[in-house]
């Protein structure tokens, strides 16, 4: 046992959750982010949609300290993420749940004990009471029977659930969820869609989505942010968005394969890499 | 020619490089040792996992490198007259080198690679990244447990090695190419001292952190892809062997 983890900690309650500034995120010599300026209001569901490589990963884990920018600064509950230490860190995440976009289970536990952890880890209670919050997180994500099973015998939907449930074990107050409903049947995509809404309205988690399911997105944000090649493009309520004049943000929202997004990153021109060029691709 | 100097000093600058790197990364671990919450519980995991994994294949190398010591020794000192010697001669080479090294090496391919591959998936999958946005901190839950459970681990297999090695040595000895017993007993009491014994202990200890760092820290800093893994644990495995061969040179220069 880790013994009592006094939680002398409790985030204020302070409008803007996370704050970040000319936030840069820069792989080899791809800015997978580049001056992103947002800010997360507490008790909200913003949702940061954009397609595949927009940054939006990157994004996320930056947030949640898991990543450091290569310029730029984040403000988590008025705490400079680049300046605090890690014990502060670490007591911070207490409070922080995370929803990783291929589950992240720990594949030597069972669901039970995934979903326990954190539970187990850092708080004292009794094993019986423990028993009831798993249950209870189990059946809010439809798993409950299948404590005993390893993760490794999951679908990819079904692990995602139950790390749904660990990332809401601690009755976190902000939660970061990566592509929560990508992999998930209809049903279960509604389910946990709700699920984000209804406990960020009653319980006044904040909730930080990130997601490339538009219509999903949407429906629960209260806040939206619109994502393109590491940029904001467009932000506001889910109305506004919706409605926004910018033709990249309607071409993304109703998916069309031509607009000022194109579908292909190639730099050169197709018809040049359709003609056979001798010794060219060579197939050794 | 200039293009292999070239190559030769930018592999060696990268070697050199990859040293440090091992090295700070070994003292941030250990050092979490006093930082960190006691992680007993994950420890007596870990080195349950490890030690008794390993056992089987200790226990048959032990036994097999005592025979076939006892079985070169005899044909040997038959030779010159001093079988009585053969006692002290299997129990010597067990216990002050090939125990350590053997058993190091077995540790190597048995527990050394699964640490390195374990680590490498737990990273490709984020696990890792799971566990620190838990306030839990991987380096000390996951690598220093398994180093310090490798440093525990590795000499009390490398005891069972011997121990086992001894026994069938002279079973070869004494039952079939027919010592006499009280001579082969006797001789190797009395020629073996407390010295010998503990030199092998200590070899042990320092194979044990060895495997322990460069197995995590490979599966640490392999590239989290599925190649990267394979190419971690293959490269982790080849680095340990020549490490204990060269720790041991090292080792035994100054024991002597
Ligand atoms: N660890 C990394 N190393 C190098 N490039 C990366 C890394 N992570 C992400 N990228 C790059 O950053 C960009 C954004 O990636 P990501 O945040 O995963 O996008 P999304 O989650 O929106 O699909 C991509 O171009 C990706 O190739
Ligand atoms: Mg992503």
């Amino acid at each position: 046992m880790m013994g009592v983890v006094v939680v002398v900690f409790c985030i204020c309650l302070v409008e803007n959750m996370i704050k970040t500034k000319n936030l840069t995120k820069i792989y080899g010599n791809v800015a997978a982010l580049d001056d992103i300026n947002l800010n997360i209001k507490s008790g909200e569901v913003t949702v940061i949609l954009g397609g595949s490589g927009s940054g939006k990963t990157t994004l996320l884990r930056l947030l949640a300290g898991l990543e450091t920018p290569t310029s730029g600064s984040i403000m988590f509950a008025n705490e400079d993420l680049a300046k605090i230490s890690q014990k502060r860190l670490y007591e911070l995440r207490l409070h922080v749940g995370m929803l990783f976009q291929y589950s992240a289970l720990l594949n030597s536990l069972t669901v039970y004990e995934n979903v326990a952890f954190p539970l187990n880890e850092h708080t004292d209670l009794d094993d019986t009471i423990i028993h009831t919050m798993v249950t209870m997180k189990l059946e809010q994500v439809g798993l409950r029977g299948f404590e005993e099973m390893m993760p490794s015998q999951l679908s990819g939907g079904m692990a995602k659930r139950v790390a749904f449930a660990r990332a809401l074990a601690m009755d976190p107050q902000v939660v970061f969820f990566d592509e929560p409903t990508s992999g998930l049947d209809p049903i279960s995509a509604g389910v946990i869609s709700s699920l984000i809404h209804e406990t960020t309205v009653k319980t006044r988690m904040t909730s930080v989505v990130v997601t490339h399911d538009v219509q999903a997105g949407l429906d629960i944000a209260d806040h939206v942010i619109l994502l393109w090649q590491g940029r904001i493009i467009a932000e506001g309520e889910a109305e506004s968005v919706r409605l926004s004049k910018d033709p990249r943000v309607q071409q993304f929202i109703k998916g069309e394969p031509n607009g000022p997004i194109p579908f292909s990153r190639s730099q050169t021109a197709y018809i040049d890499d359709l003609t056979y060029k001798p010794g060219c691709v060579r197939l050794d | 020619m200039v293009d292999f100097i070239g190559k030769l000093g930018r592999n060696t600058l990268d070697a050199m490089t990859k040293l440090g790197d091992a090295t700070l990364f070994a003292l941030a671990t250990l050092r979490l040792l006093f930082t960190s919450p006691w992680q007993g519980k994950h420890f007596v995991m870990q080195l349950y996992a490890i030690g008794v994994g390993s056992l089987i294949i200790i226990i048959i190398t032990g036994a097999f490198t005592g025979m076939v010591l006892a079985l070169q020794g005899y044909h040997m000192l038959v030779k010159v007259g001093t079988e009585a010697l053969l006692g002290p001669a299997v129990a010597l080479s067990l216990i002050r080198e090939l125990g350590p090294v053997l058993a190091a090496l077995m540790f190597v391919g048995r527990a050394g690679s699964s640490i390195t591959a374990e680590i490498g998936i737990m990273r490709v999958t984020e696990q890792m990244d799971a566990l620190e946005m838990m306030a839990v901190n991987p380096q000390a839950r996951v690598m220093l447990t398994r180093i310090i459970a490798c440093a525990i681990a590795l000499p009390l297999l490398v005891g069972i090695f011997d121990v086992v090695g001894l026994f069938a040595g002279y079973l070869i000895g004494v039952e079939m190419l027919g010592v006499n017993a009280g001579v082969y007993i006797g001789e190797t009491i009395d020629k073996i001292a407390l010295n010998d014994v503990f030199a092998g202990l200590t070899k042990s200890i320092y194979f044990g952190l060895l495997v322990g760092i460069i197995c995590t820290y490979m599966g640490q800093r392999a590239t989290p892809t599925t190649e990267g893994v394979a190419k971690a644990t293959t490269q982790a495995v080849m680095l340990c062997s020549v490490m204990v061969l060269i720790l041991d040179y090292i080792i035994t220069s100054f024991y002597l």
